[in-house]
């Protein structure tokens, strides 16, 4: 048997950045311009960088949308670089105050059942080797996404490898 | 002009197709936009409808939902929907969906 790999820690004392969002969609593109410039620093490749984007874009708009049911609220990004099992990779956190969503109802649609809306999930996961939703005790939702990207620098301040 | 989102709408009908150019991001900020402009532009007509995406530089899912939504409404009406030369970033999104295989995508101008 297998032991499962836990998430990396979170750097929580180091992020690259933190980006606290007014819920509004069209703040989405302000989200999106940080990570794209993050993305770049990191010399991710344009096409992942792109999708990193679009995971973004899905985690935020299902916030507004399911937690704060299209009203007003808070999102709270975090950005860091980490390793697990010692390769690099990209740590980024979405929080929110707003109303959780039972965890087991937050999975991708079947693509074979083509009707419109639906997508988040599926576009989040395709780019994240780890997806993890979790309700704050304080109220609010967390979601954790672990993407691994070839190449990527990371230093010893930014490992948060529980396996290293 | 474009709305307060930066998306604007052209909207060219002729007796052979109904070409239909959105300029600006697509998201969930604007879509409802495109949304309000293709249900708009399809209640007449039955000739085929292109949508030029050329000067689409990002769409997420919202805007993909709403060119379902537009799909599926040309089928009622027994019309052709075609998606005219997106970029690579916006095909990838129907790709990663597997969208690429229910609507028609034309990597070329069409005439």
């Amino acid at each position: 048997m297998i032991a499962a790999k836990a998430m990396p820690e979170f750097p929580y004392h180091d992020p690259d950045f933190v980006l606290d969002l007014d819920a509004r969609p069209d703040l989405l593109c302000v989200a999106r311009s940080m990570i794209d410039a993050w993305c770049l620093r990191a010399e991710i490749d344009r096409t992942r960088a792109d999708r990193i984007c679009l995971a973004v874009d899905e985690a935020a708009t299902n916030i507004m949308r399911h937690a704060y049911d299209n009203g007003p609220g808070r999102i709270r990004m975090r950005c860091a670089r980490g390793t697990h099992d010692r390769q690099p990779v990209l740590l980024i956190q979405l929080e929110d105050d707003g109303q959780q969503v039972p965890l087991d109802t937050i999975r991708p649609r079947d693509l074979d059942d083509v009707r419109p809306g639906g997508l988040g999930v599926h576009l989040i996961q395709d780019v994240a080797d780890e997806a993890v939703w979790s309700h704050r005790p304080t109220g609010g939702t967390l979601l954790t996404l672990r993407i691994s990207v070839r190449g990527l620098t990371v230093t010893a301040d930014h490992r948060g490898d529980p396996h290293a | 002009m474009p709305d307060a989102h930066g998306l604007s709408i052209d909207i060219d009908p002729s007796d052979e197709r109904l070409l239909i150019t959105p300029r600006g991001e697509v998201d969930l900020s604007s879509s409802p936009s495109l949304r309000s402009a293709l249900k708009s532009a399809l209640l007449e007509g039955n000739c085929d409808v292109h949508i030029n995406l050329s000067k689409v530089p990002y769409m997420d899912s919202s805007g993909v939902a709403t060119l379902v939504e537009a799909l599926q409404i040309c089928k009622r009406q027994q019309r052709d929907l075609i998606l005219v030369q997106p970029s690579s970033r916006v095909a990838s999104i129907f790709k990663i969906s597997k969208l690429d295989t229910v609507f028609t995508i034309c990597e070329e101008p069409l005439n």
